[in-house]
């Protein structure tokens, strides 16, 4: 009978790659479904079986389900960009996040000429030519390497944009 | 003798050998990269992975990789796919302000451009209500005279 049930299907993934019997209150089983066995694989492959179970056993039940997944996902980084992994994805981001509060700062920079030449009764024609002179020279930061995206201090364009600030982390 | 033993096999209580694949990356004057990187990894799987890469590409990996077991002890539940959700927020946010901000400007160029347009084009409204006051209705070419035949 008990061996019956060891040998039961509900062995998770964690278990089953480890080759080792499901016990009840197994800390993977909830979140490695044996029908999801490469997550686990994955997780295992990067950071250990026994890495994982002692980051889960720190982190309140709630909060599992969302501790594996990122897990999960940094291992998958990992795999794909064994260099990187996830940091590679926060430099495009970074980069991404540069551009676009380069852009914001350009277009409300634009605006703002628009509505002075408006108010001035200047002609539209103008005062697209004089936009365009005026902002010709708009300086751009512009994210270098993988070292680079880290080292720069954050780009505040306005107070409603904050980019997180990689220095709060010791890197370099 | 023993202050010539990397960071990792000063912990690991191990002999570091002139091979030692951690040593170039986890020197002995920073003990915390390499106890900040085993608590999340392990060393064995820092070995296979720096292992796994070209020498010229192996400072670039343990760096990464020590940012994000850095990131991983900070925030155990989210670790640095944590700054990844910000920074993706961050970037909804800016990209909603500059769609707002571009549509404003178009608003602001139709204006201009209308205001352009009425001050250039004949104001043909008084112009026909000045004639019927005072002549008969001008004639166009190609106009129907009576219905629409």
């Amino acid at each position: 009978m008990r061996s019956q049930e060891s040998r039961s299907t509900s062995s998770c993934a964690a278990c089953k790659l480890l080759k080792r019997r499901c016990t009840p209150n197994c800390i993977f089983a909830p979140h490695f479904r044996s029908d999801e066995p490469k997550k686990f694989a994955k997780v295992h492959k990067v950071f250990g079986a026994s890495n994982v179970s002692k980051i889960l056993i720190e982190v309140p039940e709630e909060q599992r389900e969302d501790t594996v997944n990122s897990l999960a996902y940094e291992a998958e980084a990992r795999l794909r960009d064994p260099v990187y992994g996830c940091i590679g994805d926060i430099a495009l981001l970074q980069r991404k996040m540069i551009q676009l509060q380069h852009d914001l700062a350009l277009a409300r920079a634009r605006l703002s000429l628009y509505a002075a030449t408006d108010s001035a009764g200047i002609s539209n024609t103008d005062s697209d030519q004089f936009c365009t002179a005026a902002l010709g020279e708009f300086p751009v930061a512009c994210g270098g390497g993988f070292m680079d995206s880290f080292s720069q201090t954050s780009y505040e364009v306005n107070q409603d944009t904050h980019m997180y600030d990689f220095s709060q982390i010791p890197y370099i | 003798m023993s202050s010539g033993r990397c960071a990792a096999c000063r912990y690991l209580r191990r002999k570091c050998t002139q091979g030692c694949i951690l040593s170039p990356y986890f020197p002995s004057n920073n003990p915390q990269r390499f106890v900040s990187v085993h608590r999340i990894y392990g060393a064995s799987n820092v070995t296979k992975l720096l292992q796994l890469l070209p020498t010229h590409l192996r400072a670039e990996a343990a760096d990464s990789l020590y940012f994000e077991a850095q990131c991983r002890l900070e925030d155990p539940v989210y670790g640095c796919v944590g700054l990844i959700f910000m920074l993706q927020q961050h970037i909804n946010a800016v990209e909603s302000q500059l769609v707002k901000t571009q549509a404003e400007i178009a608003v602001m160029k139709s204006q201009g451009q209308n205001r352009e347009t009425q001050q250039a084009e004949p104001d043909f409204n008084n112009l026909l209500l000045r004639q019927s006051d005072n002549e008969a209705p001008l004639s166009f070419p190609n106009q129907v005279s009576s219905g629409f035949i």
